[in-house]
């Protein structure tokens, strides 16, 4: 008679999520050290094209300068300020589209009727093109940052209404019927029953929005003019400084990469209740 | 009867009654920057159906339809490349989130200095951008697949093309095609822009141009031709996405239905 071990059955969730969690981790090394030797392989492919001479080395100059100047950029003044810029134009334009886009979306989601009654216009707006009003913003606006929040707004307003929309609907009808029954006030039924199911569809929509903002606003600035990191990389392409471009466009990548990572942070971080976070546990 | 009808009231009563609003408000006090209704179509007509449409409208086009279809199939097959091997995803994982991160019109003076403002520099622009989603989104649904039909293909010897045929793109299909419904926006956008950027004809040209010239009706009639554009690409995309999903949403309701 041998004392049985603890069967598999016995591994409660918690211990298979710990355990997932861990296995995880065991992998960790191998796969950055993978991506690692991804991103300098990338490099020293940009190295050997560049001084290989495929194309004229003024237009493509190599990592090896390249970076450096980036370096370099990065110790003065108004290389922050476009980034400031950028950023203030990206983020009051992600601002009052999520404020538009929350509340229109919670009104219009709430009431079949409006639902019915907005559909087609929706479905006609919705991919309009937000760089097809760049024109009308240098119109009304020239190059103040309004030209960009125009374009930024339209674009992102989109994207986190439409979430909002299919949380709204995905909201528990006999959760709302309660919530009547107890005598909620319509306010307290959109705190407390439409709130908690929309944010992960919300946050989905800050996500893309996010990205879309950031294109959005850097579209701007290259295209109309308006001051940050878009502008910059259009003046440095104008006088033939490649070096400081390419540089400058590494930086946007970069800034891209801090953006993604934050709005996928906040999401978890918001989130971490809720099953799609969670998930991944092996039961 | 009476539902068709109710439909229809529904379908058109907001846009009637922005119309309406919109002609009153043009009406009662002209503005220079807006056109009244009657003003637009009649420009609208005008502008792009005569040699514009060869030369501007088509053109345009085809760039589109050319560099989003190489991204889609680009994207797809590398997708499936990375997304079926661990280690090759693990080291193009910090680069594929780079260039994903890397907003897309920042790449067209680099690539114009590369390349010069020719046709395939603003159709590559196009592959460029529109890439990344349908890339990513494949990988992740070729790794997301189902471990129970991976190891039931497996035992019933299904491998090579045919379980790539069979179940890993069907698995992976509806998140494909998110990323698809990402990516046609992004190659709109790259379209209009690359032609604003360095161009002598084209959409996005012509609209800029139109509005230097302060031609007001005429910038208005090149909003609503993107947007009537945008529209018909979501259209199309939405009617394609029926058909190959078919199966998709069919389960979907089962499952919200149990």
């Amino acid at each position: 008679m041998t004392v049985q071990s603890p069967g598999d059955q016995t591994v409660t969730r918690s211990v298979a999520a710990v355990q997932a969690k861990s296995r995880r981790r065991r992998y960790r090394p191998r796969r950055a050290l993978l991506g690692l030797a991804g991103i300098l392989t990338l490099l020293a492919i940009w190295e050997i094209a560049a001084r290989v001479g495929l194309v004229d080395p003024r237009f493509l100059p190599p990592p090896s300068e390249v970076l450096p100047r980036l370096l370099e950029i990065a110790t003065i003044a108004p290389f922050w300020i476009a980034v400031g810029d950028t950023l203030v134009q990206w983020g009051l334009g992600l601002a009052i589209a999520l404020v538009l886009a929350s509340v229109t979306g919670v009104v219009i989601g709430l009431s079949p009727f409006l639902r019915r009654a907005t559909s087609s216009t929706v479905e006609f707006l919705r991919p309009v093109p937000s760089v097809a009003l760049i024109p009308l913003a240098v119109l009304l606006f020239g190059v103040r940052i309004e030209a960009s929040l125009l374009l930024i707004v339209y674009a992102a307003f989109w994207q986190i209404f439409i979430q909002v929309l299919y949380g709204v609907a995905d909201v528990d009808k006999i959760a709302m019927d309660t919530g009547q029954s107890y005598g909620f006030s319509t306010w307290q039924r959109i705190r407390d029953i439409v709130f908690p199911t929309t944010l992960p569809y919300l946050m989905t929509g800050i996500r893309l929005a996010a990205a879309v903002a950031l294109i959005l606003a850097i579209t701007a600035q290259l295209i109309i003019g308006t001051p940050g990191l878009g502008l910059e990389i259009a003046r440095a392409q104008n006088a033939g400084l490649y070096t400081t471009m390419y540089a400058l466009v590494l930086a946007t990548g970069f800034l891209g990469v801090l953006i993604n990572f934050g709005a996928r942070f906040l999401e978890r971080a918001l989130l971490s209740w809720h099953h799609s976070v969670r998930g991944e546990i092996p039961v | 009867m009476k539902k068709a009808f109710v439909t229809l009231g529904f379908a058109l009563g907001l846009p009637a009654i922005l119309v309406v609003l919109w002609w009153i408000a043009t009406t009662v006090s002209p503005s220079f920057f807006v056109p009244t209704p009657g003003e637009l179509i009649v420009t609208f007509v005008e502008t792009w159906f005569g040699p514009r449409l060869w030369v501007d409208i088509l053109p345009s086009i085809a760039r589109f339809g050319i560099g989003v279809v190489i991204a889609i199939v680009a994207g797809i097959l590398l997708g499936m490349l990375v997304g079926l091997n661990r280690d090759l995803r693990a080291f193009t994982e910090p680069v594929f989130e780079f260039f994903r991160a890397l907003p897309p019109p920042v790449l067209i003076p680099v690539l114009l200095l590369l390349f010069g403002p020719t046709d395939w520099m603003k159709v590559f622009i196009i592959v460029l951008a529109a890439i990344w989603p349908v890339l990513l989104n494949t990988i992740e649904g070729v790794r997301a697949a189902d471990p129970v039909q991976t190891e039931t293909s497996r035992s019933y010897g299904i491998s090579g093309l045919n379980r790539v045929r069979y179940q890993v793109l069907p698995s992976a299909a509806p998140q494909i095609l998110a990323g698809v419904r990402q990516s046609l926006p992004i190659g709109l956008i790259l379209m209009v822009i690359s032609e604003m950027f360095s161009s002598s004809s084209g959409l996005g040209f012509s609209i800029i141009q139109f509005q230097r010239r302060f031609a007001i009706p005429e910038m208005w009639s090149g909003i609503l031709v993107l947007g009537l554009i945008g529209f018909a690409v979501a259209a199309v995309f939405r009617y394609v996405e029926r058909r190959i999903l078919r199966w998709y949403h069919g389960l979907k309701e089962l499952e919200n239905a149990a």
